[in-house]
């Protein structure tokens, strides 16, 4: 069979991801194995599913092969268009920074008492999953390579599991999992109805009204939503995301949410194929309130990894926001502006993947180096660990959404978006875009504020506590994993130009049309709409920067005395400051805490001015805990009660009611 | 071509040139009010160069991120400062860097300055970072509101174009702007650390924010933060009076155009300085958990002024 080359590299990745798995088997006898066999695996199926994606990209491929796998009427439909090859190049660019990084994280790992084999058998299957998910053509293919991901990264959840916590949240994560895979295959099941086969060619085909559309977009958004971890559906991700090993958990917020925008992208844009304004306000609503809920939830978060799991939901939001503007502007028949916000979805899609990686790894490399995920306990890690100190600020300022590096391109990218709102005719949409907007800038401020505190509380400062003042600086690997991933970070928010142009293929593909006038101006500038309504030159930005930069050294630094000398800092001439008196991260967050109490469900304890030993105790709960799911979860067990009366033990009264429900079956079908 | 980078540099170098000026002339205006005589205006300029030839000193306990950030404070101040028209409209840089990068640079000074404050591990730094990330997360919306506001009037988020637009709309009061004007002027108080929010004389631990932030820093690292300071205050004087009121404002690279645009921005912030002295004398700093509803208002403002643009004034 004569196969294009791109197509085999892909498929050679999904076999690299599998033998990755099956060389980490003997793990549990020969723990190199993980390190010198599966991991480096893990990594070339990386480098060679990024190798793929940016093909089909730049070439803007659209193949498909059919695989004689799985049921003998129902062979494996395969597929690579540029929406696939854009997903299979973000994550394969992570599982190459996790494979570089992993080998000397599990290190720390092989002295315990968890299964390694287990650790890199489920994580080529979870990266086999991802990446077959991406190249289904078909339903079948793509519900079994999604449940696959869902099973296997289940397992590396549980990975730690001597803590009751953990398994309680890897129980979790498995339940809203099949939830939503439920959802999605509703959703599959209503298009396939009007399809007549499971083939993504044939679905999208399919003519459906405008009812059976809206439950279909219904389905699927409350699938990936659940999966992409969208308030209120999104409890699950802070509980699992964390737990899991460093690199894994990179793996997961970086790409397996990525993965679920996938899905959502690929069945709303491509196969439903019909847009309505109402898709989009339901889009913006959910969006917006994902992200405020996830910065407000992040910010009052002490521990590290957690913190990042509510930031992804924050940024999921993002995502979700531009994908409704995208809708909002297909239904209203302006599809240039539906192609600038569904490139600003796709950037900020790689932005969240690439960033959130680096800042996994680097908690990751601060849990291995100090076994400490507290914020309260760190401090002064920069000094200690210069690498990954650098390498977290640019992850820092790169989610903060600031100038010059990616995370403030696709947001910039979003604004232009919601400012072109003028365009549409409704006043009601009109008026409502602004206030998402409103919202994103809240949410970016809050944004920064959180990764000022971690970064401030972590990196800077003084150490609160003995082991991690006895920090020391990560492996070599470790730290070139974190250099690839933060390499990208500033390269996408230098080159914005050459990543529209090669995202512009995907746009075309989904939405209709590029955006052919985003380089108009040359590649120094960044032109969305038209040269005269906006426009952004990172390169001559960064330019100007290092110009002033040495202006400023050049002029401040001719004074007289130019040596700097060391000197104990201010002490209002009372005792010298102890690391005790630093600024804890709760006491950062307090201002925040206090003028946004509403969001939280906060339980403050403070010690009376008589208490001997006092201590302050702060928890801050969820409210979609009780909001929802505690009474979602007693309404489930009420009807359980109820159904239990069936249960009388007696062999005749189950023959009865078998025998009913078949009548009742039998009148339904005449 | 070569003129307009050549003005644009110009203007650029007017920044730091007159920003001291500017915060010389509040505090003779205020001290004038107080029954004081006050310092010179030219005050600010012997301070910055008193502390350049200062010794620098820094805190045993500092990383290198401490020496670093005057110097991005400065940098992403000054270019966000050459941004905003002066005294000619239309400017290289302004397409370089749009109002929503504008904010951003700003973003990314305050970040460091925050991350600064947070370095030497003192009650005092932290304390100032986080009020200043509070007070910034609520004044950063409405700031972008208020500027999209604007945007969506002009269809552009270009400064250049934005004032052109104004400039071209002749003397009409739209309802939209005075909203925006209300609301970025609250966020300028904020963001400038002047009165109700944070004032800018005291260093009383418990009130202080921006100066809570820079105690450990001396001698050239302390004056380029102040001079920092001095453009953010000048940068959204600027930004208020061109793009409000923008007549006089240099359309052309001809000198009498540019002499013209150069009187008339000295003549807008010399009123806006003597105004802001004037509401610091009679107005009292809030207490900090006051400054929420203070911004909440200039978030209002700025989202009604959006509103009132995308409902009253699109259709017409």
């Amino acid at each position: 069979m004569n196969m294009h080359p791109a197509l085999s590299l892909a498929l050679l990745a999904l076999t690299l991801a599998l033998a990755s798995a099956l060389v980490a088997l003997p793990a549990a006898r020969w723990p190199r194995a993980l390190r010198w066999a599966s991991l480096p695996l893990l990594g070339l199926s990386g480098v060679a599913a990024s190798g793929a994606g940016l093909w089909a990209l730049v070439e803007g491929l659209d193949l498909g092969l059919v695989l004689p796998l799985g049921l003998p009427w129902l062979p494996w439909h395969l597929q690579l268009d540029a929406l696939a090859g854009f997903f299979l190049a973000l994550i394969g660019i992570l599982v190459t920074a996790a494979g570089i990084y992993g080998p000397a994280y599990v290190r720390g790992l092989e002295n315990g008492r968890e299964s390694l084999a287990a650790l890199g058998g489920f994580s080529g299957l979870f990266v086999a999953g991802m990446l077959l998910v991406v190249l289904a053509a078909d339903a079948f293919v793509f519900m079994v390579a999604w449940e696959l991901m869902s099973l296997a990264s289940y397992f590396l959840v549980a990975f730690h599991h001597d803590n009751p916590a953990n398994r309680r949240a890897a129980f979790l994560y498995l339940l809203m999992a099949h939830v939503g895979g439920l959802a999605i295959l509703l959703g599959f099941g209503v298009l396939a109805a009007f399809a007549g086969g499971f083939e993504f060619t044939l679905l999208r085909e399919a003519a459906l009204s405008t009812s059976w559309a809206s439950l279909c977009f219904a389905l699927v958004l409350l699938g990936f939503g659940m999966k992409a971890g969208l308030v209120p559906l999104h409890a699950w991700l802070p509980e699992a995301h964390p737990v899991a090993p460093s690199h894994i958990s990179a793996l997961m917020s970086g790409a397996m949410l990525k993965v679920a925008v996938y899905g959502f992208v690929r069945v709303v844009f491509d196969l439903i194929g019909q847009f309505h304004w109402q898709w989009g306000v339901v889009m913006l609503a959910v969006g917006s309130l994902s992200a405020l809920t996830g910065v407000l939830f992040a910010m009052m978060q002490s521990d590290l990894k957690r913190l990042l799991a509510y930031s992804s939901v924050e940024n999921l939001g993002i995502i979700f926001i531009a994908l409704g503007l995208a809708v909002l502007f297909m239904a209203t028949g302006h599809p240039t502006l539906a192609a600038l916000a569904f490139v600003a979805a796709l950037y900020h899609a790689i932005n969240h993947a690439l960033f959130k990686g680096l800042l996994f790894l680097g908690a990751g490399a601060v849990l291995h180096s100090t076994h400490e995920r507290d914020l309260e306990q760190m401090g002064g890690l920069l000094r200690r660990m210069p690498w990954t100190g650098l390498f977290f600020l640019i992850g820092c300022v790169a989610i903060s959404a600031l100038p010059p590096l990616n995370g403030f391109v696709s947001e910039w990218l979003t604004f232009q978006a919601a400012l072109q709102a003028w365009q549409l005719d409704s006043g009601v949409l009109r008026s409502l875009i602004p206030i998402v907007s409103a919202v994103l800038a809240l949410t970016g401020a809050l944004v920064a504020a959180t990764f000022v505190k971690v970064y401030g509380v972590a990196f800077l400062g003084q150490a609160r506590s003995r082991h991690v003042r006895r920090a020391r600086a990560v492996p070599l690997g470790m730290r070139w994993g974190q250099g690839l991933l933060a390499l990208f970070c500033v390269l996408l928010g230098v080159l914005p130009t050459q990543v529209i142009a090669l995202l512009d293929p995907v746009a075309v593909a989904v939405v209709g049309t590029g955006l052919p006038q985003a380089a108009a101006g040359g590649w120094l500038w960044l032109t969305p709409v038209s040269a005269e309504t906006a426009s952004y030159s990172a390169p001559l930005s960064i330019l100007l920067l290092a110009l002033i930069a040495g202006a400023a050294i050049l002029w401040a630094r001719r004074g007289r005395v130019r040596r700097v000398r060391r000197c104990d800092p201010w002490d209002c001439g009372l005792t010298p400051p102890t690391p005790r008196m630093q600024y804890s991260a709760a006491a950062f967050a307090q201002p925040i805490r206090r003028v946004f109490a509403l969001a939280f469900a906060i339980d403050e304890r403070k010690p009376a001015a008589t208490d001997t030993r006092p201590r302050y105790r702060l928890r801050i709960a969820d409210r979609a805990w009780s909001l929802l799911y505690v009474p979602l979860a007693q309404a489930v067990e009420s009807a359980a009660r109820r159904v239990v009366l069936l249960q009388s033990g007696n062999v005749r009264v189950y023959l009865g009611w078998t025998l009913a429900t078949l009548l009742v079956l039998l009148w339904i079908i005449s | 071509m070569l003129s307009a980078w050549g003005m644009a540099l110009l203007q650029a170098l007017l920044y730091p040139a007159l920003a001291p000026l500017l915060i010389g002339w509040v505090r003779k205006v205020k001290a004038r009010l107080n029954n004081r005589r006050g310092a010179s205006v030219l005050q600010p300029y012997r301070d910055l160069r008193k502390l350049l030839a200062k010794e620098t000193r820094v805190a045993h306990t500092a990383s290198p991120l401490f020496r670093l950030a005057p110097y991005v404070v400065f940098v992403a101040t000054w270019l966000a400062a050459a941004t905003v028209p002066l005294v000619a409209r239309d400017l290289p840089t302004a397409q370089i860097a749009d109002i929503i990068v504008l904010v951003g640079l700003l973003g990314l000074a305050r970040f460091f300055l925050a991350l600064a404050g947070m370095d030497v591990g003192t009650a005092f730094g932290g304390m100032g970072a986080s009020r200043e990330m509070m007070v910034s997360s609520l004044a950063e919306p409405a700031m972008l509101v208020a500027v999209f506001t604007l945007a969506m009037s002009a269809h552009s988020t270009s400064l250049s174009s934005v004032i052109g637009y104004h400039l071209a709309d002749g003397f009409v009061v739209r309802p939209s702007y005075l909203f925006a004007f209300g609301a970025l002027v609250l966020v300028a108080l904020a963001e400038s650390g002047r009165i109700p929010v944070d004032n800018p004389t005291t260093h009383l631990e418990l009130t202080m924010i921006h100066e809570g932030m820079l105690l450990e820093y001396t001698g050239r690292h302390l004056a380029l933060m102040e001079l920092a300071a001095y453009l953010k205050l000048m940068l959204y004087g600027v930004l208020i009076a061109n793009v409000f009121v923008p007549w006089g404002i240099g359309q052309a690279f001809a000198p009498a155009a540019l002499a013209l645009g150069l009187g008339a921005i000295l003549l807008k912030l010399a009123v806006l300085g003597a105004a802001l002295a004037v509401g610091e004398t009679v107005v009292a700093k809030m207490r900090l958990f006051r400054a929420p509803a203070f911004l909440n208002l200039a978030l209002l403002l700025a989202l009604l002024g959006l509103l009132s643009h995308v409902i009253l004034e699109v259709g017409a």
